[in-house]
């Protein structure tokens, strides 16, 4: 066992211990924590983060309202200790789900009827103990690539990440026990697009300009952020983001440098507050003539893109604020994928490098 | 403005029965009479001819034995034999009673029967001959000692008199009994408005009464009897002359014996002594003595001067309700529940007609829990399956707050929860819609009384909820932690190394020692509920 492994499964014996001693002294047993919901997320204006706020909530076993999620977190808790960290294993968050879904004897009640309970019950688990979903060796999906000239160890092999083809390295749900040995670029490209990654790719983008680039489909994954986070911190390299033009994609830049409010528990190792935003802004429709590629809003395109103005973090930023108030006027949004309308390589070769050169970045 | 819709057709009926055929108004009309459509026709033949012989059997004070027996012809052909143990028809008013629309006591008597106009059985009849041509077959027997009567029979649509294509003495095994046998063009449907749900809660209004009913496709069900207890016998009220309708005052003036207005006033109607009679001629300003002579002025000022005459309510002992003990019975033996509530309301008056209301809420069990109550109406013992929303007693429990009663509801509707609401109707004139029978007019004393019925019967349903459902759900909090324990011992023990067994006794112990506590409702703490909205 490792030192990490020995720590979680101390932490999560403690968790245990607290509470069979309230049991030892007729009490009923209650587990206290702080609470998760919106009304207990606060934009932290000193680290310009989401955090949980100081609320607490608890959880005891003899009432009816929390029997079930108070036995689940136990059992969850007692699985992950057994079957995962005294073996050194890892398990997926679906497997978890398998694992502590049984019927109790003489009812037809299961202690898990889907997996939202028992993701929820490791979402609490790390808020009692302090412990990363990554640190009890839990995984989630892995959606995400990585090319550059990275050479890391993962699991007990090592990895050059620029010679893996077009594919790139296949990023693992969980990146905290990668370990980078050698890397050599200026910047980190991330992307929403697998698409555009696949073109950046295809046209050797990160070899000709010493870029780390990755990508996940979509929302940013936890083991993405992470790994984000670390290259940034461990090799205080600049990260920059390659987003659509449309309030889901300015989203996604904004989780990244300011956490979110479904994981605003886990903001200090998540957030990265300063990446910066690359494109596709509303001033790059203008000066690279997109108008054409324009697609029109729906409503709830304009709904997300009003809350996202509202937000505390942007709200006094005049940069963003004029971006949105253009993407207001335009109605409409771009995609990343409609640069190559000025040519299949015009991203790689003249949009990325000027921006970088330009320092055309938002922040 | 229900009547106005109503008498007027049983008046125009009535007066003009020589001149144009009831019969031919009839094959006109069948949509009045309930046979506009191919499902609901089968149920009211078979509705026609059971409540005969329910009447029947229950004049007689002879517990009905009654069997009915559908067979499925042809897609659409079905043949009907309802077959009673009652005291049978003497041979020369068998076609008469059966085969002739309006014929029989029931017009213009005042008394709480199944049928109220006399056009019941003998349209079924009529509904035979013009769908499917065939006569009616009817056998009867009054005596164990002599030979049943067989009829074949079919109505003369021009005049209105039976057609005899056959008639005989036949062997009948039975003591005494009427059997009908007719066929009909018919749908068969399941479902809440079909003749199976028909009998059933005939069976549900009718516990004296033992009934076997064979299906369309073959299946026997048998209702037992839940009481040996014969109705209490309706008596034969005059009317009162709150509730008397133009129309019927003129036949009244017609077919009086009395010769004069004055003996008229008093033998004809209730509630008229000598004194009250001369006060309202002299108020009608009547100068003709004689009934048959009244001018068409003189009957209006005598009718207006009739309803407002300061007379005595009807009396009310002619009425004959179910009874509480006796419609529990029923219901516990057709619907399996958990509780039953029945409640018969004293008998009062809606314009000059005495009315009795009777209703039960029957809760929990097997009862669906989250669909709307089932309503059940009946009016006189005969269950109404058509026309709910058209109804007063519909109305009634839309009105009824339900949700102090531990039923949910939204706005004016039926309410939701796993119970089933049964009203019934008992009275010498039930106010129906149409000549078809199956929703009561909104009179605001009917609906007055169904409300105060169901609060009645609502009130205990609350009481019964608030101790033993909640209880239920208090004993089944304790044993869901009993259930819990060796679970959360066992995943304890693994996380925090100690010993299952002493951390499980001693969640027993504290399970046992704040068992009162844990009966009371689990508050939440402020946090807790924030926690639970998200």
């Amino acid at each position: 066992m490792t030192k990490k492994q020995i720590k979680s499964k101390e932490e999560l014996e403690f968790f245990g211990k607290k509470l069979v001693d309230q049991v030892d002294k007729g009490k009923n047993p209650e587990i206290k924590f702080t609470l998760r919901n919106l009304s207990n997320i606060v934009f932290d204006k000193k680290s310009e983060t989401l955090k949980l706020g100081d609320k607490t909530g608890s959880r005891s076993f003899f009432n009816v309202a929390h029997s079930k999620k108070f036995l689940q977190t136990v059992e969850v808790a007692s699985i992950i200790k057994k079957e995962l960290l005294e073996s050194g294993k890892h398990e997926h968050l679906r497997g978890i789900f398998y694992m502590s879904k049984r019927t109790i004897p003489g009812t037809n009640v299961n202690i898990v009827d889907d997996q939202i309970e028992s993701d929820k019950s490791i979402e609490d688990l790390e808020v009692i103990t302090g412990l990363s979903r990554e640190q009890m060796h839990v995984s989630a999906n892995k959606m995400g690539s990585m090319i550059g000239n990275v050479i890391l160890e993962d699991s007990g092999d090592t990895i050059d990440c620029s010679k893996l083809g077009k594919g790139g390295y296949s990023i693992p749900s969980i990146t905290d026990e990668l370990e980078f040995k050698k890397i050599k670029a200026k910047y980190v490209l991330y992307m929403e697009k697998a698409s555009t990654f696949e073109r950046l790719a295809e046209d050797k983008f990160w070899d000709k300009n010493d870029a780390i680039i990755i990508t996940s489909q979509g929302q940013t994954t936890r083991g993405i952020r992470r790994l984000l986070q670390r290259i940034s911190e461990e090799e205080n390299l600049p990260i920059y983001v390659l987003v659509d033009n449309d309030p889901w994609g300015y989203y996604i830049y904004s989780v990244i440098k300011y956490g979110s409010i479904a994981l605003a528990f886990a903001s200090e190792r998540l957030t990265i507050p300063n990446v910066k935003f690359i494109g596709i802004s509303c001033d790059d429709i203008i000066k690279y003539d997109l108008k054409r590629q324009l697609i029109k809003f729906t409503d709830q395109d304009r709904t997300r893109l009003k809350q996202i103005t509202d937000y505390e973090w942007f709200r006094n930023n005049k940069d963003w604020q004029r971006q949105f108030k253009m993407m207001k006027y335009n109605d409409s949004k771009v995609e990343i994928q409609a640069l190559s309308s000025k040519g299949i390589s015009f991203i790689s070769d003249i949009y990325l490098v000027n921006k970088i050169k330009n320092k055309e970045f938002l922040d | 403005m229900a009547e106005e819709k109503k008498e007027p057709i049983a008046i125009e009926l009535a007066k003009k029965q020589r001149e144009i055929s009831i019969s031919e108004f009839f094959t006109k009309n069948r949509h009045l009479l309930g046979f506009d459509n191919p499902t609901r026709a089968l149920m009211m033949t078979v509705k026609e001819c059971a409540d005969n012989a329910l009447d029947a059997t229950t004049e007689m004070k002879i517990l009905p034995e009654v069997i009915v027996k559908i067979d499925q012809l042809a897609e659409d052909r079905f043949k009907i034999t309802v077959e009673d143990n009652g005291p049978g028809i003497v041979k020369k008013q068998i076609p008469n009673v059966f085969a002739r629309l309006l014929y029989g006591s029931k017009f213009h008597t005042y008394k709480q029967q199944r049928g109220q106009q006399g056009l019941g059985v003998s349209a079924a009849l009529l509904y035979s001959q013009l769908t499917t041509g065939k006569p009616t077959k009817i056998t009867s027997k009054i005596d164990p000692k002599k030979p049943a009567h067989y009829y074949e029979l079919g109505i003369n649509t021009k005049t209105n008199e039976p057609e005899i294509f056959e008639e005989r003495d036949i062997e009948w095994e039975k003591d005494h009994g009427t059997k009908i046998e007719l066929e009909i063009e018919a749908k068969y449907q399941k479902g809440k408005q079909s003749v199976d749900e028909y009998i059933k809660q005939a069976a549900i209004s009718n516990p004296h009464a033992h009934i076997i009913y064979t299906t369309p496709e073959g299946e026997k069900v048998e209702y037992i009897r839940a009481t040996n207890e014969l109705p209490k016998e309706s008596k034969e009220i005059k009317p009162h002359p709150h509730g008397i309708e133009l129309g019927i005052l003129i036949k009244m003036l017609h077919d009086t014996t009395a010769n004069t207005v004055q003996g008229f006033l008093q033998n004809d109607f209730s509630r008229i002594g000598p004194g009250t009679a001369k006060e309202i001629i002299d108020d009608a300003r009547l100068s003709i003595n004689k009934p048959k002579n009244l001018e068409r002025e003189d009957i209006e000022r005598l009718f207006n001067t009739l309803q407002n005459a300061k007379v005595i309510a009807p009396p009310t002992d002619c009425l004959s309700p179910i009874g509480q003990e006796t419609l529990e019975k029923g219901l516990r033996k057709e619907i399996n529940a958990d509780f039953y509530v029945t409640t018969t309301r004293p008998p009062t008056v809606y314009r000059g007609f005495p009315f009795q209301i009777e209703t039960a809420i029957v809760f929990g069990g097997e009862l669906e829990k989250e669909a709307q109550v089932r309503l059940l109406r009946f009016a006189n013992r005969v269950p109404l399956l058509y026309q709910q929303g058209a109804c007063a007693i519909t109305e009634a429990v839309m009105q009824t707050n339900w949700k102090s009663y531990g039923l949910q509801q939204s706005g004016e509707n039926l309410p939701i929860g796993p119970a089933v609401i049964v009203v019934h109707m008992a009275s010498v004139w039930v106010p129906f819609t149409s000549e078809a029978k199956e929703a009561i007019a909104h009179y605001d004393e009917i609906i007055k009384e169904i409300k105060l019925a169901l609060q009645e019967c609502g009130r205990k349903l609350a009481s019964y909820i608030r101790h033993n459902v909640r209880a239920e759900e208090q004993k089944e909090r304790i044993s869901l932690f009993e259930k819990y324990i060796p679970e959360l011992a066992q995943s304890l023990s693994v996380l925090s190394g100690e010993k299952k067994f002493s951390i499980e006794e001693n969640l027993r112990k504290i399970l046992k020692k704040n068992m009162s506590m844990l009966l009371e409702e689990n508050g939440l703490n402020e946090n807790d509920k924030e926690a639970n909205k998200k």
